[in-house]
């Protein structure tokens, strides 16, 4: 690694690396920290928090696809302030960025949770207005850019870290929505959250997922996540946290030179734990032999036609 | 630790129409192994990892049997000698095998993980069953591993004409056990799980639910548990706190 700077800032915070994990898709840290140390990555998303303990949805959750699947967890999580009183003393033990995502039914429930994690100590704050998985809040907010301002702005002023928020790919034109937050005060974004999908078993004609539909993430929603990070990042100054589909170090590289200052890691740590270290090895691999000297140097690097 | 690693086939050798019984050389998982838990393994193409139960341990050697379902299973049963497998394991928590005596009743492809738990069992006898004498495995391991076996099949055509739950009341009604170990379709476990309650023995139950990252951080894998909370119940995670519970926290669906 030596001469390469891996260092990148998103918002005023630090990451040591480029790369994150992605929210939902590494719990709190505590099991792939069996597998590698957390001081290895970035930054975590940790799971989606609510105000409330939430049992989430009924099972299956999850359908394999080409390349990827759709899953509909539903934000099964222990609530926030569980989360700061049993897993954020465990994530403080890490040199690592910790970016509280964050869902609500209400704004009051998120400007109380944006209120309870920014004292607890997290490094940013992820506003998820885009799952596709629960009824309130979730992708209706994420999906109007009057409600997705309105969340923002309200958040903001409860928020004393910097505040991301995640954009649903959901929507006809993203950066309506990306300039809408920008405007209402974020000070990132992160994106892509999983596009809705369907699958039905052919036999039983029922949906694979019990709650009929789910979110598409993986390989397969890679060259989307690109296409709107590039498109994103040419409307809006704000940096980007890039996501949807990254499983290696090209692929990181491509979504940092479409706009992203930093990648996170979600599906692919499914296959392989290791994906996220693999990933930055990539990044760092791919500046070696361009004779890049810092990893801050790819973002929106393309050079397009 | 659970980890990933490259693991060498020994052997894949099909046992009926869509068994194969698949050995790998595997020292880390097989050093760890534990009944009842499971491997996650990779399969060309595919996004997501197949949970397949250790079967068997011996020394260095991890012994799965894997039913051809699906593209994933189907892949793993045409495996050759040589081929390597990336397998992540051992995961999840496993059959508690002491105690005196264990009565292990398994059905179709449950079968197989109570082998290794028969094995390590002091003293154990088998009730499992099969849809007819063409599907039935591993009778020969069996009869070796236990004390007594006792077979079933749904259309008669090998022992009992029936189901387990069945032949388990008879063995129950026989004999004292400390603990039953069941693995098998829900229908069987929740039959299973009636008799070991009306006899007053205890039961594990190894469920199974599809996956994600098999190791407890997706919770994907949600399964119903008896909880005293509002809902009278959590989502717990056949992955990480199973496959193996305990049958008296199971909420049957
Ligand atoms: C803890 C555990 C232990 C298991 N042990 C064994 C074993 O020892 N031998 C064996 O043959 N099978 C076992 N199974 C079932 C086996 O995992 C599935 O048959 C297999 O995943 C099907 O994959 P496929 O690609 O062939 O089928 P597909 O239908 O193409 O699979 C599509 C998706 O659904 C999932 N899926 C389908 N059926 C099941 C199922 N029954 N359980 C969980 N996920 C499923 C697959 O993993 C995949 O993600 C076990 C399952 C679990 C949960
Ligand atoms: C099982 C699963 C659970 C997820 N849970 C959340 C969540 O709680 N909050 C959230 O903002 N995104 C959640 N996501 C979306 C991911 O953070 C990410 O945006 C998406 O999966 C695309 O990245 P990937 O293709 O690398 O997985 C989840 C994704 C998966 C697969």
């Amino acid at each position: 690694m030596t001469g390469i700077d891996m260092k990148v800032n998103i918002a005023g915070v630090e990451l040591k690396n480029p790369v994150a994990v992605a929210s939902g898709t590494f719990g709190f840290g505590h099991e792939y920290n069996n597998f590698y140390s957390l001081n290895e990555l970035g930054a975590i998303c940790v799971k989606g928090l609510t105000v409330k303990r939430r049992e989430g949805n009924p099972p299956p959750r999850i359908a394999e696809t080409p390349a990827g699947i759709l899953n509909s967890v539903g934000l099964q999580n222990p609530g926030v302030d569980s989360f700061i009183a049993n897993d954020m003393p465990f994530l403080r033990e890490f040199d690592i960025k910790i970016i509280a995502n964050i869902s609500g039914n209400t704004i009051d429930e998120y400007c109380e949770m944006a209120e309870k994690v920014s004292a607890a100590g997290v490094d940013m704050i992820e506003l998820n207005i885009s799952c596709p998985n629960v009824k309130a809040g979730g992708m209706a907010v994420g999906t109007s850019c009057n409600m997705a301002a309105e969340v923002t702005s309200a958040v903001k002023s409860h928020s004393s870290v910097p505040l991301m928020v995640k954009l649903s790919p959901n929507v006809t034109d993203i950066t309506e929505i990306a300039k809408s937050v920008e405007d209402a005060g974020a000070d990132a974004l992160s994106l892509i959250n999983t596009i809705l999908g369907m699958r039905i078993d052919i036999k039983s004609r029922r949906p694979i997922i019990k709650n009929n539909m789910g979110g598409l993430s993986g390989p397969a929603v890679f060259p989307v996540a690109v296409r709107m990070i590039w498109q994103v990042s040419n409307a809006v100054k704000l940096p980007i946290l890039g996501m949807g589909g990254v499983s290696s170090g090209e692929d990181a590289v491509e979504m940092m030179l479409a706009g992203a200052s930093a990648v996170a890691v979600g599906t692919a740590c499914f296959a392989d734990p290791f994906a996220p270290i693999k990933v930055r090895d990539g990044i760092n691999s791919y500046l070696v032999e361009n004779s890049i000297p810092a990893a801050s140097n790819l973002t929106h690097g393309v050079l397009p036609w | 630790m659970s980890s990933v690693y490259n693991c060498p086939v020994i052997s894949c050798t099909m046992l009926n129409c869509t068994c194969a019984d698949i050995r790998v050389f595997a020292p880390e998982i097989c050093g760890e192994a534990v009944p009842g838990q499971f491997v996650h393994i990779k399969c060309d193409g595919l996004t997501l990892r197949r949970p397949i139960s250790i079967c068997d341990v011996d020394g260095a050697v991890l012994r799965l049997i894997v039913d051809s379902r699906g593209k994933g299973t189907e892949w793993l049963v045409s495996r050759k000698k040589g081929d390597i497998l990336d397998i992540l394991g051992p995961l999840g928590h496993g059959f508690d095998c002491s105690g005196e005596s264990i009565l292990v009743v398994g059905g179709g492809i449950g079968v197989p993980p109570l082998l290794y738990a028969a094995k390590k069992a002091s003293d154990s006898c088998a009730v499992i069953g099969f849809r007819s004498e063409d599907q039935a495995i591993l009778l020969g391991d069996f009869s070796q591993a236990c004390r007594a076996i006792h077979i079933a099949t749904d259309d008669g055509s090998l022992g009992h004409k029936g189901f387990v739950d069945h032949l388990a009341r008879l063995k129950l009604e026989s004999e004292h056990f400390d603990r039953v170990l069941a693995c098998g379709p829900t229908p069987m476990l929740r039959s299973v799980a009636k008799v070991c309650e009306e006899m007053n023995v205890p039961l594990q139950v190894s469920l199974e639910e599809r996956m994600g990252c098999g190791v407890g951080a997706c919770l994907v894998c949600a399964c119903k548990t008896k909880a005293d909370n509002e809902e009278g119940f959590v989502h717990s995670h056949v992955c990480k706190d199973g496959p193996v519970f305990d049958a008296n926290e199971v909420i049957w669906e």
